[in-house]
C-alpha cells in the first residue's frame, strides 16, 4: 500500500513542480525541493486531497513536518489506495 | 488548448499549471497574442488567481503581464497608489474582493438609519476607489461583487431583515450593479452568481480562508479565473461572433432524412423534445443579441428546411444567415460560410453532437471553438458557461446585426443584375453620416477597433477610455461613418482618427498621422473609404493640416488594404504614404454625405 501511495505522490509532485526527476521519500520536506513555497504547498494539498479523496484538517496541515507524516494520514483516512 | 476550454478539469489545471504554461508559450499563435497589463488588487490571497488567470488569458489570445498587490492592500493601492503600480501602467485593474472585505455589517440591534449609514459607508469606500482608479489610471476596472456570507445569524430571516447580512450583501450588490450600468469601462465580475452556481459550501470552504486567506477556496479558483478571463478577452475583441450548428440530434432529436419532419423530437410533447426546444429558444435569444446563426449539416437541403419548419420548433429557416445542408466535409462548409459572411473562421463556434465531426473540424480549422457539448440536456450549460459571447460592450448595432447580414444577401442579388459596378452602387441610394466621434457612438467605435481585422490599417485596439481621450484632444481629428442604403441602416461601420503633429524643422506645414483607419466588413467595396477620406481631408484642412500621413502595419489578416493608400491617391514615401491636402479633390461619387 505504502508503495502505491508513494507512486501517486511522485506523480503529483512531478506535475506540480514540473520536474520529472523528483522522487519523494518519507524525509522529503519543503527544504528539499527548491520551488516548494507556500503557494505550491497549497496546490500540493489540493492535488493530494483529490487523489486520495480525503480532507486534511487545519491542524494536520499545520503539523505536517515531512512527506512521511503526510503518508501516515493518507494510510489512515485516504481512499483509492 | 482542450484542457483550458470549458468544461475543464479544475484540479488538473492546478496540478499541471507549469507544463500547461510551457505548452502555451510554445504554441504557434504565441507571437501574435495581444499584450495586456493586468493589476490584481486583492482583498484575499491572489497568487493562485494570477497564475491561473495567466493560463486562461494565454489560451484566449492575450499575453498578460501582472501586478499583484500585497495581501489585502487593494484599498491602499487603489487610493494612495505606490510607485510600482504607477509605473506598471495597467490596462486592466481587477479588484478581487470578497464578502470578507466588508468592514462593518449591521447588527440585529441597529436602527434603520444606522444600517443605512453602514451601507452608505461600505459602498462609498468602494466607489471612492473606482473613481480614484479612473482618475489616476484611466484603465478598465473589473470589480467582484459579493458572494453571500458563509453563515446566517438570523437563518432564513437574514434575507428579509435590513439587519441581516444576506440582505446587506444583496443591497450592496445592487448598488455595485447600478454603478456599472452607468459607468463606461467598469465591469462587475459576478461572483454572487458564480458562487451560487458552483455552490457556496465549496466556495466559502473555511479551511482555505483560515489557513491561507483564500476566497474562493483554491479548487474553485480556475472557475473564477476563467470567468474573469472571459470579461477581459471580450473587452479586447476576442469574442466569437457566429454559431455553426448541426441539425440532427443537435437542434432536434432524431434524423430528419430517415424519420421525417413530423416525427422529430422537438416541442413540448416529450421530455427530450422539450430539451431540444429549450436549446432552440436559447439560440434564438442569442440571435436577438446579434450572434449570427448558421447551419452545417449532412442532409438534403430540402429535408433540412422541412426539419426547421417542423411543428414545435422555435427556430425557423429565416433565423439563419447561411444554411449549408449537403454531403461536403463540414470543415469545407464552414470555410465557405466564413467567406460569405466575411468573417475569420476563428470567429465561429461549431456545435455538433457527433464527436467525430467535432474532431475533424477542430483539427482542420485553426482557432475555431468546438465545445465538448455533451448530452442534449447540457448543451445550453456548456455554451453559456463557455463565455464565447460574453457581453461587455453592448452596442445598439448588436441587436440588428442579423438584419444587416440578411440585407447584405439582398444586395448580392441586386448586384448580380447590374453590368456596371458603379451603377449598382448608385442604385443602392447610399447616404453617409460622417462626423467627429460623438458620445453615443463611443462604445461602438471602441468595439469596431477591437473587432475589425481585415479592413484595418493599423489594428490599433482602443478601449472606450482611449476613444474618449481622442475625442476630447485638440490635436486629433476623429471621424465615425454611418452608412444607410435602400435596404437598411448599416450603423456605424467606419472609423478614422488622425493625430496632428506640431510643425517640425524639416517640414513646413502641419502633418496629421492617420492612426486609426478601419471599416466593418459588412460594407466593403461600397466606396465608403473615399467618402471617409473626403471628409477627413476637409477637417484636416480646417485645422491647418497640410499633409496627411498614412501608415500600414501588416498583420496576418489585413492584406486586403495593403495598397489602400495608393488606391486613395496617396504617394508612397518609404514606409509611409503622403497626401497633399491643398490639391485634394473629393472622390466619392456614389454616397451622399450628410
Amino acid at each position: 500500500m505504502e508503495e502505491k501511495i508513494y507512486e501517486t505522490l511522485n506523480e503529483i509532485f512531478r506535475d506540480i513542480f514540473d520536474d520529472e526527476e523528483i522522487v519523494v521519500t518519507p524525509e522529503t520536506n519543503s527544504d528539499s525541493i527548491e520551488d516548494w513555497d507556500s503557494l505550491e504547498h497549497i496546490n500540493l494539498v489540493v492535488a493530494i486531497e483529490k487523489a486520495f479523496d480525503l480532507k486534511f484538517s487545519m491542524d494536520e496541515v499545520t503539523g505536517m513536518k515531512d512527506v512521511g507524516e503526510m503518508v501516515e494520514i493518507i494510510k489512515e483516512r485516504g481512499k483509492n489506495l | 488548448m482542450r484542457q483550458l476550454e470549458y468544461p475543464f478539469d479544475a484540479d488538473e489545471i492546478i496540478k499541471k499549471r507549469k507544463s500547461l504554461r510551457r505548452s502555451l508559450m510554445e504554441e504557434e499563435a504565441a507571437s501574435s497574442r495581444l499584450k495586456k497589463r493586468v493589476a490584481v488588487l486583492g482583498g484575499s490571497t491572489t497568487a493562485n488567481v494570477v497564475q491561473v488567470l495567466d493560463l486562461f488569458l494565454l489560451n484566449q489570445g492575450i499575453e498578460g503581464t501582472f501586478y499583484e498587490s500585497e495581501y489585502n492592500k487593494y484599498y491602499e493601492d487603489a487610493m494612495f497608489g505606490n510607485p510600482e503600480l504607477d509605473s506598471f501602467q495597467p490596462d486592466v485593474i481587477y479588484l478581487h474582493t470578497s464578502v470578507h472585505n466588508i468592514m462593518t455589517f449591521p447588527r440585529p440591534t441597529d436602527s434603520t438609519e444606522q444600517i443605512q449609514a453602514k451601507l452608505d459607508a461600505e459602498y462609498g469606500r468602494f466607489e471612492a476607489m473606482w473613481k480614484k482608479i479612473a482618475e489616476v489610471h484611466g484603465c478598465v476596472i473589473i470589480q467582484n461583487n459579493f458572494e453571500y456570507p458563509d453563515w446566517r445569524l438570523l437563518g432564513n430571516k437574514d434575507v428579509t431583515e435590513l439587519s441581516g447580512r444576506v440582505n446587506f450583501v444583496s443591497r450592496l450588490n445592487a448598488l455595485f450593479a447600478e454603478y456599472a450600468r452607468n459607468t463606461q469601462n467598469f465591469f462587475i465580475h459576478d461572483v454572487n452568481y458564480l458562487s451560487g452556481y458552483l455552490g457556496l459550501t465549496k466556495w466559502c470552504d473555511p479551511f482555505y480562508w483560515n489557513m491561507y486567506k483564500y476566497c474562493p477556496a483554491v479548487p474553485l479558483i480556475p472557475e473564477l479565473a476563467y470567468s474573469v478571463s472571459c470579461i477581459i478577452k471580450s473587452i479586447y475583441g476576442k469574442n466569437k461572433k457566429a454559431l455553426v450548428l448541426d441539425l440532427d440530434n443537435t437542434l432536434w432529436g432524431g434524423i430528419v432524412g430517415d424519420d421525417g419532419p413530423e416525427n422529430l423530437q422537438i416541442g413540448t410533447e416529450t421530455a427530450r423534445g422539450e430539451t431540444f426546444l429549450e436549446f432552440q429558444e436559447y439560440l434564438k435569444a442569442q440571435k436577438d443579441l446579434g450572434i449570427l446563426l448558421n447551419i452545417d449539416s449532412k442532409n438534403e437541403e430540402e429535408n433540412a428546411i422541412a426539419g426547421l419548419n417542423a411543428k414545435g420548433s422555435a427556430l425557423t429557416p429565416d433565423d439563419f444567415i447561411c444554411i449549408k445542408a449537403n454531403w461536403d466535409p463540414k470543415d469545407r462548409n464552414i470555410l465557405q460560410i466564413a467567406k460569405e459572411l466575411n468573417l475569420g473562421a476563428d470567429s465561429f463556434v461549431f456545435v455538433d453532437d457527433n464527436p467525430a465531426e467535432r474532431h475533424i473540424v477542430s483539427e482542420q480549422i485553426a482557432g475555431i471553438a468546438v465545445p465538448e457539448i455533451g448530452e442534449p440536456e447540457n448543451y445550453i450549460r456548456v455554451l453559456d458557461r463557455s463565455g464565447f459571447f460574453e457581453a461587455t460592450n453592448i452596442s445598439k448595432d448588436d441587436a440588428s446585426r442579423n438584419e444587416m447580414y440578411k440585407a447584405n444577401a439582398e444586395r448580392s442579388k441586386l448586384e448580380a443584375s447590374f453590368a456596371d459596378y458603379e451603377d449598382y452602387l448608385k442604385s443602392l441610394e447610399m447616404t453617409a453620416e460622417i462626423a467627429s466621434f460623438s458620445k453615443e457612438y463611443i462604445p461602438r467605435i471602441s468595439q469596431l477597433t477591437n473587432k475589425s481585422n481585415q479592413f484595418n490599417l493599423t489594428t490599433l485596439r482602443c478601449s472606450v477610455a482611449d476613444i474618449e481621450e481622442m475625442a476630447e484632444a485638440d490635436n486629433w481629428i476623429t471621424l465615425y461613418g454611418k452608412l444607410e442604403d435602400r435596404f437598411g441602416d448599416n450603423g456605424v461601420v467606419a472609423v478614422e482618427a488622425a493625430e496632428i503633429k506640431p510643425q517640425t524643422m524639416d517640414s513646413l506645414g502641419k502633418e496629421a498621422h492617420i492612426r486609426l483607419n478601419l471599416m466593418s466588413c459588412r460594407v466593403l467595396k461600397r466606396d465608403m473609404e473615399f467618402a471617409m477620406l473626403d471628409v477627413l481631408v476637409k477637417k484636416a484642412s480646417e485645422k491647418g493640416v497640410t499633409t496627411l500621413i498614412g501608415h500600414y502595419l501588416p498583420t496576418k489578416k489585413n492584406g486586403m488594404v495593403k495598397e489602400l493608400y495608393t488606391d486613395l491617391g496617396f504617394t508612397r514615401d518609404g514606409d509611409i504614404w503622403k497626401l497633399d491636402v491643398a490639391s485634394y479633390k473629393p472622390q466619392c461619387k456614389v454616397i451622399k454625405i450628410n
